[in-house]
């Protein structure tokens, strides 16, 4: 009988501890695919960040290395630099890497680091129970802002492909959602773009993802990707915000 | 050559490729050095942005199987405490160096001792040791320096040479081993450094969210501990065979207790020094030996007297042990370790 769909080489057999109607399963899964698609499992090194996708390592079947809260830009620059030829990747969400990790996150940037980062943005901390995140939106309620997110008060969210798209070391950057089968697909082409042009040594490539947390949104998975399109993307336009992939010279 | 550089050259010798570091005083003769020579020979001399990310990227490069380090001064290591846990919680080898200065907070930046409790009990939290050496002189930091590059990766424990500003900073003639053949490192089996499709995948990870399980983990670490203790505790003793009283001290400050140790000898004072030269594993069995004979110890420290409760515990509180030290970058004069030890003895001469 003919196999007309798999699960990816990269993928391991473990099952995921991911809530229903979260969409980190898809990431992942478009990950592994990029990685078969690419054949560079062998060579890969993922790094797996404190959030909801901690337990990443056993979820992706080439060397895992499991980062402290926001720091595995700095982990994937000691691989990255120790082992020049290994394909290095950082799988992370909002609060790991734009509160936490910034500083991480923004000179790993401004070096050009040879590495990918993929930006799981669901507007909110999921593993400790949904509290605000620098993402979370102006008057978005969470554990931590009962009342909404009161931007006189606490600021507002934070856009990182347009604040990384300042910086003239890094490379590759856009933003896309899951939210349906056609973002789905230019999600899947981002990240295969974002790991080409590491494997091109063309310097530091992100993808951001925006995603939804149905558990914590206190949402159904149908209404979180209503809920995601009615006011994430707004927020947060969908696009390539940074491609000087023909300008740079390979290193 | 200058302690910071001396350390620097001893590491690259013992086959240190890659350098993670951020600039602090008194330690940046080192970082200076490593940036200069590290790509001439094919290695890697990183900036970071931050104390914070230079030990993570060490985590990285440790993790990767390649031989690494990384260099501050006490505030910088207090910001390297995260990554030190979890580089001890996923047995990641690698060499943090400290050449320390006054504290707490921004303190000083002259020559101290004050992060003995730091890099002996708490380096990060957790359940964990470190490996911790304490050199007195350019020399030893040279010689230690690959040893414990070597037991960090033998046992899979990070290490840490605890040096001062005053060795840093101390200009000494110091032999080197060079060596134009590339240094043998042992095999790293654990190393994420891609499997090539020959392998399963390897994890290196500090989590383990099933209580047994972590303390499985936990008790096998100090399982390795007890092997480390039993074979790689080192001390000086210093005419301590016929001692009736005993200076501790490590470090620089040890020089001058010898100093002190050598003119009340002269005075007719019996009395010795024992040097622990691994502040992790302590010299416990030492003291124990030295103990039996001597009437009572002093310790002697650039700190308000931080190892003191270790030589207490190590001698069971058999004897007394008293204390003098300098604090906050003022070093000890032999003179005032003399009139101390003069006052331990009674004034006998």
């Amino acid at each position: 009988m003919a196999v007309v769909f798999k699960k990816p080489n990269a993928l391991t057999d473990k099952p995921t501890h991911y809530c229903p109607g979260c969409t980190h399963g898809i990431v992942h899964r478009l990950v592994a695919e990029c990685i078969d698609e690419l054949g560079i499992e062998g060579k890969a090194i993922g790094v797996a960040p404190v959030g909801c996708a901690v337990m990443a390592y056993d979820y992706f079947s080439c060397d895992m290395i499991q980062a402290p809260h926001g720091r595995a830009p700095a982990i994937a620059t000691g691989v990255k630099r120790s082992l020049p030829d290994s394909f290095v990747f950082t799988y992370q969400g909002d609060g790991d890497l734009a509160a936490i990790g910034t500083a991480e996150t923004i000179h790993a940037a401004a070096r050009g680091e040879n590495i990918t980062i993929i930006f799981i943005n669901n507007a909110i901390y999921g593993m400790t129970g949904g509290q605000m995140a620098p993402t979370t939106l102006p008057s978005q309620v969470t554990q931590t802002s009962p009342y909404g997110r009161n931007v006189n008060e606490v600021g507002y969210p934070i856009k990182m492909c347009e604040m990384l798209s300042t910086l003239d070391g890094a490379t590759y950057l856009e933003r896309v959602s899951v939210d349906c089968v056609k973002n789905v697909n230019a999600t899947k082409r981002a990240i295969k773009k974002a790991f080409q042009t590491q494997i091109d040594g063309k310097g530091f490539s992100l993808v951001e993802v925006i995603s939804t947390c149905p558990t914590n949104w206190g949402l159904s998975p149908n209404a979180a990707l209503d809920w995601l399109r009615d006011n994430m993307i707004p927020y947060y336009p969908l696009g390539v915000y940074k491609d000087s992939t023909s300008d740079k010279e390979e290193k | 050559m200058k302690g910071n550089e001396a350390l620097a050259e001893a590491a690259i010798q013992a086959g240190c490729t890659r350098f993670f570091g951020y600039p602090i005083t008194p330690q940046t003769e080192l970082a200076a050095y490593m940036a200069k020579r590290l790509p001439k020979i094919g290695g890697v001399f990183l900036q970071a942005e931050s104390e914070v990310s230079a030990i993570n990227m060490l985590q990285g490069a440790g993790a990767a199987g390649v031989r690494a380090m990384t260099s501050s001064s006490s505030p910088g290591i207090s910001l390297k405490a995260e990554g030190i846990s979890y580089m001890a919680g996923a047995d990641v080898p690698g060499l943090i160096i400290n050449v320390q200065r006054g504290g707490p907070g921004l303190g000083g930046i002259q020559p101290s001792q004050a992060d003995y409790w730091q890099a002996t009990k708490a380096p990060g939290h957790g359940d964990f040791h470190i490996l911790v050496f304490a050199p007195n002189s350019v020399q030893e930091m040279v010689d230690l320096v690959s040893h414990a590059f070597d037991l960090s990766d033998n046992y899979r424990v990070p290490a840490m040479i605890l040096a001062d500003g005053l060795l840093g900073q101390m200009m000494e003639p110091v032999e080197i081993k060079s060596s134009d053949e590339k240094v043998e490192l042992p095999k790293k089996q654990w190393a994420t450094c891609g499997h090539n499709n020959e392998r399963e995948h390897n994890i290196v990870n500090s989590l383990f969210l099933q209580a047994n399980e972590l303390e499985r983990v936990v008790r096998e670490r100090f399982e390795r501990y007890k092997v480390i203790e039993e074979n790689e505790t080192m001390c000086e003793k210093y005419m301590t065979d016929d001692a009736d009283y005993i200076v501790v001290a490590f470090g620089a400050t040890a020089r001058v207790a010898k100093a002190a140790v050598k003119d009340a000898r002269a005075k007719g004072i019996k009395i010795g020094l024992v040097r622990p030269i691994t502040l992790w594993p302590f010299p416990k069995e030492e003291l124990k030996e030295v103990a039996v004979n001597a009437k009572s110890f002093l310790c002697v420290e650039m700190n308000m007297g931080q190892m003191v409760e270790d030589v207490k515990l190590a001698i069971d509180c058999s004897r007394p042990v008293e204390f003098f030290g300098r604090t906050g970058g003022v070093i000890p004069t032999p003179a005032e370790v003399l009139e101390q030890i003069v006052k331990l003895s009674g004034g006998e001469q």
